[in-house]
């Protein structure tokens, strides 16, 4: 389906160089945040609510790249565009794969931190 | 300022974006940079921010909620004023609309996620520059702002000086019309006009070199002198020779005073110029004739005194007739296009006058057609003194304070000069000097003036030239006269003309003698038409009969001695208001 990786490995090295002992803080951050986003697509799904569901799709998709998960980052931009054009029907199969991948993510992250 | 250090000064940045985790990693990589950062999670906050700690740079996420990044760089920029902030957009955005909209809202650039360190630093450093470079030139703008507001002030307060000191003179007469920008002496203008104290005018007007108040301070000499030695009687000669010496003493190099010099004699029907430099004036007869008087010497302040010619074109103009002088400024006016008004345009002005009867509402209203209106704070200055009867017997000011101090009342001087100093020197105001030390003279002296003058010049130019007056009465004539007048005085060996003046008090007043002889021929006084009342046609004309007319006139008599060479005139004064004694006189 994508031939991306659930982690890009050279850019969570730069983030950790970057952060130094604020990483842990920031990956939590960002699953605190993509927790939300997840919750924030469903229920724009559910009121089809299209616009909030690009925004929210949009938003999460930057996040996603900036930390390094171009997987999920492309799903991301995959259910922005569904959106942008109508198919309303192929976002929920797009979400049930953002949710798998998600789950992914969060396992690798999680094994990433010191704690 | 010095760049080199600000450019590296920590920022003050402000960042807004509602991803926590890509506030946090930008924050962190800011602060990691040295810069102080200010975070908000919506536009609202980002504004309420940017007003409270006013940052010097700002990132904004396009796509927030409760206020956008397009609304939130809206109205960054508008509180932001004058001052650049440089505003650039977080995005992943890739349309190309979308970004065309953020740069509209006043983005200056982007930021794409994800984030690259080195490109952030890169951006932050070239937007800082910029924005330096900004500041420096905003300080500049608001200091060159400034200075000329200072300049400016300071240029008023100089002008309500040289006001003072370079006011207008007579400009107002009647027979004068002219055209001079209010701050034209900052431009390096001046015109002044005196009247003579017996009568006529002097005009001068002149171009500084250069602009500003270094042009304008040039002025200032040139008006004591002209207004004090006009007043006292000084002809144009004498006080271009002085006005010649002073600025070339005063002046630095390569600065000097393009002038024209004119002596109008309302009594004579005679004007004479001098012009240096000056463009082209203008002789317009009341017939239409016109005759160009162009420079035929160089500038004042240039020459030294003795090599300096202030040698005056002089013409018979009789009423109607009229002079004009401009400065470059005239010429230089120029249209829309930078063409300018030019020689040709002052020719074809004067030759077709249109419905203009004046000559210089011909002038005027042709350069006005010509540059589409003339500007505030042009630097055209023109003169037109039309010859005219009334005119030489305008009132003549008298700024001079009387002295406190009582003059002398009882005394008698002599004064004589002889051989080739007749025809280099005037002494008509030193004799009018003399005279002013009496207080009750003091108010008198276009009497005074006009009785020494027409002793002194009828002993000179008749008495010692023995030049016959009819000769002036034709054109030619008058060329003539001028020719022969100057070749005679070459040759005055052996001549005089003496002035006896004596004073004395009478109760109410005072009387002064005035007694002028000459080393001339004389003539047969019994002839003279006006002397006698059998008058005898063939006389030999001492005196132009106008000239005796006038002096009988201002004088209690007038008496002729010896062979006619040895005039004598009375003149009485008599202390203004009722019962007045002598004391007052010495008040």
């Amino acid at each position: 389906m994508s031939d991306k990786p659930h982690l890009d490995e050279e850019a969570l090295a730069e983030l950790q160089d970057v952060m130094e002992d604020e990483f842990d803080v920031l990956i939590q951050t960002y699953l605190a945040d993509s927790r939300d986003r997840i919750r924030s697509l469903r229920e724009a799904l559910k009121a089809n609510d299209s616009d909030a569901f690009i925004k929210t799709a949009h938003s999460f998709k930057g996040s996603c790249v900036n930390i390094g998960a171009p997987r999920l980052g492309e799903l991301s931009l995959n259910a922005e565009m569904a959106g942008k054009e109508s198919r309303l029907e192929e976002a929920q199969a797009l979400l049930d794969a953002i949710d798998e991948e998600f789950r992914q993510v969060t396992q690798r992250l999680e094994s990433l931190l010191v704690g | 300022m010095d760049d080199a250090v600000a450019e590296h000064r920590p920022l003050r940045i402000l960042i807004a974006d509602d991803s926590d985790s890509d506030r946090l990693i930008l924050k962190t990589l800011l602060k990691r940079l040295g810069h102080e950062v200010l975070d908000a999670s919506n536009g609202l906050d980002a504004v309420s921010l940017f007003r409270q700690d006013a940052p010097d740079l700002v990132l904004l996420d396009a796509l927030m909620p409760v206020m956008d990044g397009m609304e939130a760089a809206r109205q960054i920029k508008s509180l932001a004023g004058e001052r650049l902030v440089p505003l650039i957009f977080l995005t992943s955005l890739s349309e190309a609309g979308a970004l065309a909209r953020c740069l509209e809202a006043g983005g200056d650039d982007f930021l794409e996620k994800p984030y690259n360190r080195t490109i952030i630093e890169a951006k932050i450093n070239a937007f800082n520059r910029m924005r330096l470079m900004h500041q420096a030139l905003s300080d500049q703008r608001d200091l060159i702002r400034e200075r000329n507001r200072q300049l400016t002030e300071e240029q008023e307060i100089a002008k309500r000086v040289f006001d003072n000191v370079a006011h207008s003179g007579c400009l107002d007469a009647s027979n004068i019309r002219y055209h001079a920008s209010p701050h034209s002496i900052f431009n390096g203008d001046v015109l002044f006009a005196s009247p003579r104290p017996a009568g006529g005018m002097l005009i001068f007007m002149g171009d500084f070199t250069g602009h500003g108040l270094p042009a304008a301070i040039g002025a200032m000499p040139v008006a004591e002198i002209f207004y004090g030695m006009a007043s006292k009687g000084f002809n144009g000669q004498d006080v271009l020779r002085e006005i010649n010496q002073k600025l070339r003493r005063i002046l630095p190099t390569g600065m000097f005073c393009c002038g024209a010099m004119i002596e109008a004699d309302f009594k004579r029907n005679q004007i004479q110029v001098w012009n240096g430099g000056l463009p082209d004036g203008w002789l317009i007869r009341s017939s239409g004739d016109r005759l160009a008087l162009p420079s035929q010497h160089l500038p004042l302040g240039i020459l030294v005194s003795d090599r300096f010619n202030a040698e005056f074109q002089r013409f018979g103009a009789g009423p109607g007739d009229c002079l004009m002088m401009m400065t470059d400024g005239f010429l230089e006016a120029a249209d829309s296009s930078g063409n300018v008004f030019g020689e040709q345009g002052v020719a074809d002005a004067l030759a077709h006058p249109g419905n203009c009867e004046h000559p210089f509402d011909a002038m005027m209203s042709a350069v006005y057609r010509f540059t589409g209106g003339v500007k505030d704070g042009d630097d055209l200055t023109l003169c037109c003194l039309e010859m005219s009867n009334q005119a030489g017997f305008s009132a003549l000011p008298d700024r001079a304070v009387p002295s406190s101090l009582a003059g002398p009342a009882e005394w008698r001087c002599s004064y004589e000069i002889r051989e080739q100093t007749l025809g280099e020197f005037n002494p008509l105001p030193l004799l009018l000097h003399i005279c002013m030390e009496v207080p009750g003279l003091r108010r008198r002296s276009g009497e005074i003036y006009t009785l020494l003058a027409e002793l002194y010049n009828n002993a000179l130019e008749h008495g010692v030239l023995e030049l016959p007056s009819e000769w002036k009465r034709s054109p030619e004539g008058f060329g003539r006269y001028y020719l022969e007048r100057k070749r005679r005085l070459g040759n005055v060996e052996g001549h005089y003309i003496r002035f006896t003046l004596h004073h004395s008090l009478k109760p109410g007043g005072g009387r002064l003698r005035v007694e002028c002889e000459d080393s001339g021929q004389g003539f047969d006084v019994q002839c003279h038409p006006g002397a006698t009342s059998g008058a005898h046609p063939e006389g030999r004309k001492r005196y132009a009969g106008r000239g005796l007319l006038l002096l009988k006139r201002l004088s209690e008599s007038v008496s002729f001695h010896e062979r006619g060479n040895h005039v004598e005139i009375v003149y009485d004064w008599h202390v203004s208001g009722a019962a007045a004694n002598p004391g007052d006189v010495a008040r």
